[in-house]
């Protein structure tokens, strides 16, 4: 689904991570700032790209601010941002995000 | 159902900050439950939702029974919390501020939907009910027998002192007709009960003194919201060597005498009948579970 608006979500406290997605027309741009860069910014990017593929996110602009968030935390994170820019707040798909 | 599982300690953790839930099995409660009620602010309950359901999935909580306090009846949130904490896999809700036996057995028709919209067995996902006004505290054994699939039912004294107009103090006076109604009600329904959170953590005689006392009352455990309170509340319901010990020779002396027709007896200084037995295997029951007896009484 199409994003209608920016959304953000997240904090930028320990273990957390921050995520402002953004509309645009010209694919999927990932901008990542993280604690751990070194270690572990490549698995994080790819982490992003495979919850944008099963959301179908393919044009947009995502800034991400990872204070060591786990993964499970850096997924809820951008899907929430997600679901905040599409504005829908009931009958998530579960199954759906992995 | 799981009625011999130790539920001692149920420690709340604040869904919305991922620092909380991401490792609060190192501090081995025996429940975690995720919460997405009070203390979750309403514009971040569906971050909190979605933080909880990659919890669940993706953490290993170490065999420690996770469950989910979800918002309440009153709000437009609780469906979709429901449809979440059993898409990830939480053993049970916690339904905050059940009123009636109706309340239950609503959330446990959206749960059993849930089960077969996740493909989730029918039937194994546990609810919780947490009485917080007179209301509910009157109607504690409808509410206790509404589901075969209540777990238990659990006091939160937050709501309830302030319905009753009363005062919080450290003795719990203001909260002892909730607690033995409760009781009374669990006991008589077959189901586990659950005293509400010390809320005063600079405090920690006074956790002590209030642990004990709703040991001594019946409660199978209490709800924290400190991990310094779990070691103190474990310490305090497993049974002593000196507990254990006596349960044993209560056991063994019945069991011995029943042959010969004796009724009544004297082990370790005091008179017993048949009728200590059961507390004596629930001592060595709750010692087992913990750790600290390992015989074939029980």
């Amino acid at each position: 689904m199409q994003l209608k608006h920016k959304a953000i979500a997240g904090t930028l406290e320990s273990s957390d991570a921050q995520i402002i997605l953004a509309p645009n027309d010209g694919g999927l741009h990932i901008d990542l700032t993280s604690s751990v860069y070194e270690q572990y910014g490549t698995q994080i990017k790819q982490l992003l790209q495979q919850v944008c593929r099963q959301l179908n996110i393919e044009n947009a602009n995502i800034r991400v601010v990872d204070k060591g968030a786990l993964d499970c935390t850096l997924k809820a994170r951008l899907e929430t941002a997600y679901f905040r820019a599409i504005d829908q707040k009931v009958d998530i798909n579960w199954e759906a995000l992995s | 159902m799981t009625p011999e599982r130790l539920r001692r300690t149920m420690i709340f953790l604040n869904t919305q900050r991922a620092a909380l839930v991401k490792d609060a099995f190192v501090y081995q409660p025996d429940c975690v439950i995720f919460d997405l009620e009070d203390a979750v602010a309403q514009r971040e309950k569906d971050a909190a939702r979605i933080q909880m359901y990659h919890t669940l999935k993706d953490l290993d909580y170490q065999g420690i029974e996770r469950w989910v306090r979800i918002n309440a009846l009153d709000s437009d949130l609780f469906q979709e919390d429901i449809r979440a904490a059993v898409a990830g896999g939480a053993e049970g809700i916690r339904l905050p501020k059940t009123e009636t036996a109706e309340d239950v057995q609503m959330v446990a028709d959206l749960v059993a939907q849930a089960e077969v919209a996740f493909n989730r067995p029918v039937g194994t996902t546990m609810v919780m009910a947490a009485l917080e006004s007179p209301l509910a505290i009157l109607n504690a054994y409808e509410i206790a027998t509404s589901s075969p699939r209540l777990m238990g039912i659990a006091l939160s004294a937050g709501d309830y002192t302030r319905t009753m107009h009363a005062k919080r103090t450290v003795k719990g006076l203001e909260l002892f007709g909730a607690r033995s109604q409760l009781l009374l009600a669990a006991r008589a329904a077959g189901v586990m009960a659950f005293d509400t959170v010390y809320t005063d953590t600079d405090n920690p005689q006074g956790f002590i003194d209030e642990v004990k006392m709703i040991r001594d009352l019946g409660f199978d455990g209490k709800s924290c919201i400190s991990p310094k309170q779990i070691g103190i509340t474990h310490d305090i319901f497993t049974p002593d060597p000196k507990e254990v010990l006596h349960a044993q020779h209560v056991i063994q002396a019945v069991q011995a005498n029943e042959a010969k027709g004796v009724g009544v007896l004297t082990v370790d200084g005091k008179m017993v009948d048949i009728a200590w037995v059961e507390g004596a295997k629930r001592t060595l029951k709750l010692a087992k579970a913990a750790g600290s007896y390992r015989g074939e009484l029980v």
